[in-house]
């Protein structure tokens, strides 16, 4: 560790505690290394002394459960510290797996309730009767036939969309929202549906890039770099 | 070690008890052993249908309340000597029986039969999960009807819920001339939403209420387009392979060839 010439972990002292600032910019694991290394090898009397509470600032990183796991582990070494907080800058500090999005797969029939925390990549169909509830973001590859409930706690950013697009209700957020009685059976494609002035609206995937830019991809942003 | 079957389908008159019979008496004529099992407790059917009614001395509730063996209860038919019955009883209700009762007599009997074809009551409630629970595997009986298709597919959900075996699909009472002209879902579209095996697609056939109300079933008659179905159906459950194209567009012969005949 000796060879590095900036040290990747930083120990502050505070009024609340101690604070260890990680570099965002090292590997997690080499950061590891580095506060074992600390608290193993570095004698000093703060990590004998009274019980010491812990706040760690992960800079602009997010990491996984078990990186939490192995993260507490380390500091398990000295019995006296104790981790009050683990944070990010300006994002919650745990990444949930695979990007955000959860994937399933199955069929939700007549009866049943799919019910998920964040956005859900749902595989397969929802049946009339059946009922798709997520907090975040739905999407459906198959047919939505039943009825979808996106931002079930509020989020009013989020959409609903599914390659047949056949629901029997929508909800997002607070809104309530059934299609015509007489659906244009001549759209043919993948729509989706959003919240526009509390209202939710459907349209083809095709606008959602207008809709939502930040979400859109362009070609020429990447020629640029 | 035999096989039990449970014929069932959420919405009532979709035909479940005709299936059973149908299937039941297809399979004793192809030499299989076979027992039907009404667990319709209080509105019997099937022993009417089979033309047993007169014969009834035992039934279910008996057997399972040690009145009686099971062997007295079995009730052997008119026309096939492999073809056993034990009729529902017709005084009592659901509650008359346990899960764990209807478990114990279905392993009893799959021990003597090859085939144990167990006849489920309408709805999902405490009759249909007596009913379930001692099949291997479930037929679901659909028409093509948004009602029937709808209750369908509660139905199949709860099913994969129980431990029996991925439900296989009858669509029944098909009618190809309304399918043309939009007036009933297409087979394929029923499967679509329903997204399990098909087993077989039955026409709506007016043999069938004929051999109802004279107590033979339908695959008696080589002529009936529907009891061939039913044929059909019996085959592919015994393992044989039957396409399901084939099978499909058999029925749709059948109903050209009818249909012809009445343009005539």
């Amino acid at each position: 560790m000796s060879n590095l010439v900036k040290p990747g972990v930083t120990i502050k002292g505070t009024k609340e505690g101690l604070l260890f600032l990680l570099d965002e910019t090292r590997p997690f694991s080499a950061l590891l290394e580095e506060i074992r290394h600390k608290l193993e090898h570095v004698s000093s009397q703060i990590w004998d002394g009274p019980d010491t509470p812990v706040m760690i600032k992960l800079g602009r990183r997010q990491i996984t459960r078990d990186e939490e796991k192995e993260l507490r582990q380390v500091f398990s070494i000295r019995k006296n510290l104790i981790v009050r907080s683990i944070e990010a800058e300006g994002m919650p500090y745990l990444a949930d797996s695979s990007s955000g999005i959860k994937l399933l797969c199955g069929t939700i029939r007549s009866g049943q309730v799919l019910e998920h925390r964040g956005d859900l990549l749902f595989l397969g169909d929802v049946n009339p009767g059946g009922c798709i509830r997520s907090t975040g973001s739905i999407y459906v590859l198959g047919a939505l036939r039943g009825l979808a409930h996106a931002g079930s706690e509020g989020d009013e950013s989020v959409i609903i969309a599914a390659s047949v697009f056949r629901p029997t209700q929508l909800r997002i957020a607070e809104v309530i929202s059934r299609p015509p009685d007489e659906w244009d059976e001549s759209e043919v494609g993948m729509r989706f549906a959003y919240l526009l002035d509390s209202q939710i609206a459907v349209d083809s995937v095709h606008d959602l890039g207008q809709l939502r830019p930040e979400l859109e991809w362009r070609e020429k942003r990447f020629k640029s770099l | 070690m035999g096989e039990s079957i449970v014929v069932t389908s959420g919405k009532g008159g979709v035909g479940k008890t005709t299936t059973s019979a149908n299937i039941g008496t297809a399979l004793a004529l192809e030499g299989r052993k076979v027992c039907l099992v009404d667990t319709d407790i209080g509105l019997r059917n099937l022993d009417v249908l089979l033309g047993l009614e007169n014969r009834i001395v035992y039934d279910l509730v008996d057997v399972i309340e040690g009145n009686c063996t099971h062997q007295q209860a079995l009730i052997k038919d008119k026309r096939c000597d492999t073809l056993f019955l034990i009729p529902a009883a017709q005084s009592k209700d659901k509650s008359a029986v346990s899960s764990q009762q209807l478990r114990d007599l279905i392993a009893e009997l799959k021990e003597e039969f090859d085939y144990v074809i167990i006849d489920c009551p309408a709805g999902i409630e405490l009759g249909f999960k007596n009913a379930v629970v001692g099949a291997d595997q479930a037929i679901v009986v659909t028409t093509p009807e948004n009602t029937a298709v709808r209750d369908a597919d509660r139905v199949i959900g709860l099913l994969e819920k129980e431990d029996v075996g991925k439900p296989k699909l009858i669509v029944n009472r098909y009618r190809p001339q309304l399918v043309k002209d939009g007036g009933m879902m297409k087979v394929d579209d029923v499967v679509n939403i329903l997204a399990i095996d098909l087993l077989g697609v039955v026409p709506d056939d007016e043999s069938i209420i004929r051999a109802g109300s004279q107590g033979e079933p339908a695959v008696f008659e080589a002529k009936c387009p529907a009891g061939r179905a039913y044929r059909n159906v019996a085959r592919r459950i015994q393992g044989e392979v039957v396409p399901l194209l084939p099978l499909e567009k058999r029925g749709g012969f059948f109903f050209k060839l009818k249909s012809w005949l009445g343009i005539r």
